[in-house]
């Protein structure tokens, strides 16, 4: 049996039809085709997968496409300006080399921007504590963490 | 994961009723654990039911000497909230230190204590703080809530809807991460109350237990020195590929003593 869903994602209304199992990063890669959304452990662990559901981060391969009905939904997709200016984090991580394969950078910068709403001006120890639930094989973290100081700095001086 | 028919009641009545026409069916809230459980395919439920459309089961608010937190509210939310960290900053911390940042923006302390996971970091919070469980049904002291591994004493369409904390003098948790899950190896939430001290522990055993030889000589002296011969029996506690029975017994005392030492 099929269920209707419609959320809204990075600004726009959807809708579709998905069974009650299908998780939230399936309806957001197969049905919607946004698939800079990374699918790594499937088992809630290594934060490829991370949206912003209301404005928090989460694992989207652990919810279902049911439970964001009605809900806002951020993906990488959504990040950058329309006219290609990049959001603060990304920018961060293009200076500072924060990836490398790529592989795990989409949920990176989502819990990125994450830790930077509720950490202004985060320090190295509190970025490193909070990347707990984040993945990469390939750099080791420095430049990840470095851009998420980066911006975090940038991003709350803009605010100030 | 096997598919199945997703229900969102509008009540913990409604909640309730769709337990009990369905005898296959599971409640969810963070779906934290629940949903990497079906799909592995240890649980296949012919329902699942969402309490997130439930109303006034989320939340944070003070009622008189306890602090009360609605079954739905996240570890988040409880890591955050003014009051907790104010009134219980132990409970706050202990929060915080579960899964990581988006896990806890979606797992809840009903979801947490109704899984009643040996390693998970609520029940040694719970049972140290001597909380008291509110059902649909009843009320239950956590002393008498965790009876097992992933067992507790909630009855097959009974519902956790909050969790009333009596706030302490003070409160400290201590624990051991798993580094790969998060969970703990061991967990010891040490509490002064007005009821007396109390000693909990997860993770070492089959569910949160609490230390009363501890407890009885805390009250004596409470500094960690009191408490660095006492042992719990490692015949009981947990033996796995994390760590041994006796090396959670000798990790036990040791964050036992911390606890107490961060009281300063």
């Amino acid at each position: 049996m099929l269920i209707n869903v419609n959320m809204a994602i990075n600004g726009k209304a959807v809708s579709g039809q998905v069974e009650a199992r299908t998780l939230l990063v399936e309806f957001i890669r197969d049905h919607l085709r946004l698939t800079g959304t990374h699918v790594g452990c499937d088992t809630t662990q290594c934060g490829c997968c991370t949206v912003h559901v209301d404005g928090k981060a989460v694992k989207s391969c652990t919810m279902l496409a049911v439970q964001a009905v009605g809900k806002e939904i951020l993906t990488i997709e959504g990040l950058a300006k329309a006219d290609g200016t990049l959001h603060p984090v990304q920018e961060a991580f293009r200076e500072h080399h924060g990836l490398q394969c790529g592989f795990c950078t989409p949920g990176m910068v989502m819990v990125g921007v994450d830790i930077c709403r509720r950490h202004p001006k985060a320090d190295e120890q509190t970025v490193r504590h909070e990347l707990e639930g984040n993945i990469c094989r390939c750099t080791g973290y420095q430049g990840i963490v470095e851009a998420i100081v980066d911006a975090s700095a940038k991003m709350a001086g803009g605010q100030a | 994961m096997e598919n199945f028919a997703y229900h969102t009641p509008a009540s913990v009545a409604d909640a309730a009723k769709l337990l009990e026409a369905h005898e296959d069916a599971k409640l969810m809230s963070g779906g934290m654990t629940l949903l990497p459980t079906l799909k592995q395919r240890l649980a296949a439920p012919s329902d699942l039911i969402d309490l997130a459309k439930v109303p006034d089961i989320k939340g944070v608010c003070r009622d008189g000497d306890e602090l009360v937190i609605g079954a739905m509210t996240t570890h988040a939310e409880v890591h955050e909230h003014a009051l907790v960290r104010e009134l219980i900053p132990g409970l706050a911390s202990l929060a915080g230190q579960i899964g990581d940042p988006a896990v806890r923006h979606r797992g809840t302390i009903g979801g947490s204590c109704a899984n009643a996971d040996p390693a998970a970091d609520y029940p040694a919070g719970t049972v140290g703080l001597g909380a008291t469980f509110v059902t649909n049904k009843r009320k239950i002291a956590a002393d008498d809530f965790f009876t097992g591994l992933f067992e507790t004493a909630l009855e097959p369409s009974e519902i956790i809807v909050g969790v009333r904390f009596p706030i302490p003098v003070w409160s400290h948790y201590q624990k051991l991460r798993h580094p790969a899950s998060g969970y703990a190896v061991v967990g010891v939430f040490v509490a002064q109350t007005k009821a007396g001290v109390r000693v909990a522990v997860t993770g070492a055993g089959p569910s949160a237990f609490r230390i009363s030889a501890m407890e009885e000589a805390l009250a004596k002296d409470f500094s960690a020195k009191t408490i660095e011969n006492i042992k719990v029996d490692a015949g009981d506690l947990n033996n796995d590929i994390h760590a041994s029975a006796d090396y959670r017994a000798h990790v036990v005392t040791v964050l036992a003593k911390r606890a107490v030492a961060a009281r300063g």
